[in-house]
């Protein structure tokens, strides 16, 4: 029942932005105009490539990332939406779990489309090897974005100036697992053997998903 | 068991007491007219029975139950100052979409019996943000109905409604109160809501100043009941 429920929240959300387009569109257009913009603007060498590659991507995506998590909540204020989904039986924990995975599979998206961008504007070698890992470090280093995005886009929802408050409250949080995701990244690409980042971000992964779980509930009704 | 009960219940916003130690009990299958001014409390009650909000202090019992817990939320239905509908989506798939979350066994079924309920059966296909304010506002009506709720919280249910829609409702309502449904509903039209009323409580100032069966004096002069409990 939980999963169907959190399907149905998920399905609904995907549903909705396929009709408008709206984070979809801001934040594919944020990722791959950075992307090119910073490639045509400093004409980096391969070894600067190899040591910032990391970094500019988990940038790019965090910054893509606020853009469709601070529609997330914000799309149920219209109409106050919210308290029909809060009066409802669905437990906030799968109201949440919805709106993660729907964010999730948004902001994934978005990756695998600048993905490629950041590949062939910046000359850096790819083999087929690569693509599982960087699938797995993808995966991970998004859905942490995402599970923290999502709970603070419910926490900020009703504040005034929310675009601005959820970036500034969700950045600090977001550092341990960018870092991570950047350094395993930047290894993927340059070729390197990847580090223990993945046991890291892992771990990261499990305690903030449980943690928003718990708590969505007090952050959603008070 | 009743209803609802409400015991010793305060809310406060910051150090404003907004409910004041509210005790109520609804009988099951009673239409309650909750009146008072603005700002006397009403939607602040509401919305805590309703669990989208937590009291300060005290506590709430729907059918003998805690307001937040699952199985009372799927009971209960609640038509508040929104809508409660998606813009994006066609007017069938909102109400298959809460009808899945209400875990309706054919929420397909369900959807199609309230649009032609609703009389907005010809524009199921239509998308919620095309159609004209009282047709949304039918589709919120249907909303609200569509799960068959045992208890009904209205909060201004016939404000800025048009014709159409307070038929739609008021029918609906009645049909609800024949099968012995519990309506609880704030208000300030009073002339309607006395006319579908079984009982009355007057909040003011966040206390509940009257609470009684409904009597034909009230609908006869609708100003008697602030005249006699109200502020002077």
């Amino acid at each position: 029942m939980f999963l169907r429920q959190a399907w149905t929240i998920a399905a609904k959300d995907l549903h909705s932005e396929l009709r408008t387009k709206e984070a979809w569109n801001a934040s594919l257009a944020f990722s791959v105009v950075i992307l090119l913009l910073f490639s045509f603007a400093f004409d980096p060498s391969s070894e600067q490539v190899r040591e910032f590659s990391g970094g500019l991507l988990w940038m790019t995506y965090a910054f893509a990332g606020a853009l469709v998590l601070n529609r997330s909540f914000a799309r149920e204020v219209q109409n106050d939406c919210l308290d029909a989904l809060i009066a409802s039986p669905v437990p906030s924990a799968a109201l949440f779990t919805g709106k993660a995975l729907a964010n999730f599979a948004m902001l994934f998206a978005v990756e695998l489309v600048s993905l490629p961008v950041l590949v062939l504007f910046y000359n850096i070698p790819w083999s087929a090897s690569m693509f599982g890992p960087m699938l797995l470090v993808m995966t991970l280093g998004t859905w942490a974005l995402t599970v923290i995005g999502t709970l603070f886009s419910a926490l900020t929802v009703n504040l005034r100036l929310r675009e601005l408050m959820l970036p500034t409250l969700v950045y600090p949080m977001m550092i341990p697992a960018l870092i991570a995701a950047m350094t395993l990244t930047t290894q993927l690409l340059a070729g390197d053997p990847i580090g223990t980042g993945l046991r890291f971000l892992t771990a990261f992964d499990i305690i903030f998903t449980l943690l928003a779980v718990v708590f969505v509930d007090t952050v959603l009704v008070g | 068991m009743n209803a609802l009960e409400i015991e010793g219940v305060w809310k406060y916003y910051g150090d404003f007491p907004a409910l004041r130690d509210v005790r109520l009990k609804v009988a099951p299958g009673s239409t309650l007219a909750l009146l008072g001014r603005n700002g006397a409390g009403k939607t602040t009650l509401l919305r805590i029975v309703a669990g989208l909000s937590k009291p300060s202090r005290g506590s709430i019992k729907i059918q003998g139950a805690e307001a937040r817990e699952e199985s009372t939320r799927r009971r209960i239905g609640v038509l508040g100052h929104g809508i409660a509908l998606y813009d994006e989506l066609s007017a069938v798939e909102n109400l298959r979409l809460f009808g899945r979350l209400y875990g309706l066994p054919d929420p397909r079924k369900r959807a199609d019996e309230m649009l032609e309920r609703v009389g907005l059966s010809r524009v199921r296909d239509g998308l919620a943000r095309e159609f004209s304010r009282g047709m949304r506002q039918r589709l919120a009506i249907g909303r609200a109905f569509l799960h068959d709720p045992e208890v009904l919280l209205l909060d201004e249910p016939f404000t800025a409604l048009d014709d159409r829609a307070i038929a739609v409702l008021q029918a609906m309502i009645a049909e609800m109160r024949n099968r012995g449904r519990t309506i609880v509903m704030s208000t300030h039209q009073l002339r309607e809501a006395l006319e579908l009323a079984s009982h009355v409580a007057l909040l003011q100032r966040g206390q509940i100043v009257h609470a009684g069966e409904r009597t034909p004096q009230m609908v006869e002069d609708t100003g008697w009941l602030y005249r006699t409990y109200g502020e002077k």
